[in-house]
């Protein structure tokens, strides 16, 4: 059985019909209980809960603080190669977006690898567009060998592959392993994915496990909202990471919560996902899976990222560039094509600096480099 | 009258460990290790990072401190040992807490592998603290192949339920030769002095301390309530008695018979 059987299972309910029926009792005795059940979150990501934001909040707050303090871990993206196959209609990567395309040599991997880890951060997310062809396992495996030189951990967010290439990537030293499943709406999944291998849907959604079975020591999984209603995928989301988390007891698992920003390209997504939302989509998440490693990346505003730490954020992303050689460019040189649009541009120092304000302690490293 | 622990060949006062992990700063963890008055004080290796110049945890740690390393990340033996070499390699001492965790929901220990490395541990010469779930037969296995100490959780790890495990933690106590240091869950000051008044030779905090709104006051709460529950032990409490006990017994009239 994998994950896909237990989607099935759920795939076709009335959601709509079912939140819709949450009533204030169901989301009094979701705050009530310590260890929540489906129907629970089902009931906290429902529109009567937005009533219910504070309590839930008080909640959240207490439980990130009792299972991961005051600490929030900072870690960087390193885009080294923007090359793709698919044709996903959000993402400026796209094949149909006829730009040049960038692949980093191993030598300029390494001086962007260096100019991020003098910042000191040691925690480094590697990506790539989804190009089998273009970034081979093989090169994936060359650039982690440059990479864990400067870096305690490297994690990959790069297309799905088979467990045998995932356990390949840990043998090398990958430690953790991101990979959205976009939406868990497959029918929008396929319209949204017109070409290329990223259409297959189950081979995306066994990705996950693919990935822990191959001894990733994180597995983080997400739902790029506002391409589908964001409730069910939400909803999707949190039944993948439970059962990651049953599954694979030894891994830890996290959540993404990305929302669809600006983009080369014109797809609207069908889903507005306001900042309210957000924080519920946050607040249910945490306190569905106390445990669960929340992720927030450059894609929000500083603003509304400060705003979001005490809810339940564990980690974030910093000083991020989110194009192939984005952080070596030098000033008039033609960088590659950014993925999306980055809304927080604080430096390092800056969020740090914030971090502490806040109460809080940026954690640069939190992993033993050779382990 | 001296009242110190004896481990590893050092003396240690102040029976209440500190843990590092879960502060808002580094500056405000050393705040607490003072105030706490700690002797011995637990730091994640994950954490440690000598390679960055401006923050090492270690650099806050007071001096006097014994710094005992703990193998938090490790999933089983194999990692707990790496990680323990690794430590004393980078000059962190040879003073362990083996911690072996593969239960990313609830955090429990794996005594199986925590043992199979505190074996290992022991024999490379290291001081060594496995901390585990409270079990009679594990904890012998733990001392009699040379464990410092046995480290039994109260609850779970950050959930301040306080020592839930009690009546198993009492029989380690009774049984084990090896020094009880409950680890793990002592949510309130009043939990680690019942600890103490138990019999445990320690106890170790972070979570409750790391997280209080007041986290400096909270350790000297922490520290003086260790105090208080060692003192009550050796002073000797008294029994709990079964039933009330009349100051005019009923039998009191064969005393004017006689």
């Amino acid at each position: 059985m994998s994950f896909y059987d237990v989607f099935c299972r759920y795939r076709n309910s009335e959601w709509e019909a079912v939140l819709a029926a949450v009533s204030g009792a169901d989301i009094e005795r979701a705050l009530q209980r310590e260890f929540l059940d489906f129907s629970d979150f089902l009931a906290l990501l429902s529109p009567e809960a937005e009533r219910y934001l504070e309590p839930m909040a008080q909640r959240a707050r207490e439980l990130t603080l009792r299972y991961f303090g005051r600490a929030i871990q900072l870690y960087a993206p390193i885009y080294v190669s923007d090359y793709c196959e698919n044709a996903c209609l959000y993402c400026s990567f796209s094949a149909r977006n006829q730009r040049e395309r960038k692949r980093l040599s191993l030598e300029e991997v390494d001086r962007e690898a260096k100019c991020i880890a003098e910042t000191g951060l040691r925690h480094i997310l590697m990506l790539t567009g989804e190009s089998k062809k273009m970034s081979p396992v093989g090169y994936l495996r060359d650039c982690t060998r440059v990479l864990k030189r400067r870096f305690s951990s490297v994690a990959v967010e790069v297309y799905a592959l088979s467990e045998g290439d995932y356990a390949e990537l840990v043998s090398e030293g990958v430690d953790g392993l991101t990979l959205y499943q976009e939406t868990y709406d497959e029918d929008l999944y396929r319209i949204i994915h017109p070409s290329g291998r990223k259409r297959d849907f189950r081979f995306r959604l066994e990705a996950p496990e693919r990935g822990a079975a191959a001894r990733m020591r994180q597995v983080n999984i997400g739902a790029l909202l506002g391409l589908a209603d964001w409730r069910q995928d939400v909803l999707f989301v949190g039944l993948h990471a439970r059962y990651l988390q049953e599954q694979f007891p030894d891994v830890e698992i996290g959540a993404s919560v990305p929302r669809l920003r600006p983009f080369v390209g014109s797809f609207q997504g069908s889903c507005r996902v306001s900042d309210k939302n957000m924080v519920q989509i946050i607040l249910a998440l945490r306190l569905f899976i106390p445990r669960l490693g929340i992720a927030l990346s450059t894609r929000e505003d500083s603003r509304f990222r400060d705003n979001l730490i005490p809810l339940g954020i564990t980690r974030m992303s910093a000083g991020s560039a989110t194009s192939v050689g984005g952080y070596t460019k030098a000033a008039g040189q033609n960088e590659g094509l950014p993925q999306f649009e980055i809304a927080d541009s604080r430096t390092i120092p800056e969020i740090m600096a914030r971090l502490r304000e806040k109460g809080y302690e940026p954690v640069l490293n939190d992993w033993i480099a050779g382990l | 009258m001296e009242d110190t622990l004896e481990i590893g060949g050092k003396r240690i006062a102040c029976r209440l460990f500190v843990g590092t992990g879960k502060y808002s700063s580094h500056a405000v963890m050393r705040e607490v290790l003072l105030a706490a008055g700690a002797d011995v004080v637990t730091v994640a290796l994950r954490r440690v990072d000598g390679s960055v110049k401006t923050e090492n945890i270690l650099d806050y740690v007071p001096q006097s401190c014994t710094v005992m390393i703990n193998t938090s990340g490790a999933r089983n033996a194999e990692e707990a040992i790496r990680i323990a070499r690794l430590a004393r390699a980078a000059g962190a001492g040879n003073w362990i807490k083996v911690e072996v965790i593969a239960d990313s929901r609830y955090l429990l220990p794996d005594n199986m592998e925590t043992l199979k490395a505190t074996e290992i541990l022991v024999r490379e010469g290291f001081v060594v603290f496995p901390y585990m779930s409270p079990d009679l037969s594990m904890a012998r296995r733990m001392a009699d192949c040379g464990a410092s100490a046995v480290m039994p959780l109260g609850s779970p790890i950050g959930t301040n339920r306080g020592l839930r495990t009690e009546e198993l933690v009492d029989i380690m106590i009774r049984e084990i030769s090896v020094p009880i240091v409950v680890d793990a869950g002592l949510g309130k000051p009043s939990d680690a002095c019942r600890c103490m008044e138990m019999g445990c030779a320690a106890v170790m905090v972070n979570t409750a301390i790391a997280v209080s709104r007041n986290p400096v006051e909270f350790a000297r709460a922490f520290s003086m309530a260790v105090k208080a529950g060692r003192l009550a032990w050796r002073s000797g409490l008294p029994e709990i008695a079964g039933g009330a006990r009349a100051s005019s017994p009923l039998t009191g009239f064969l005393r004017d018979t006689e």
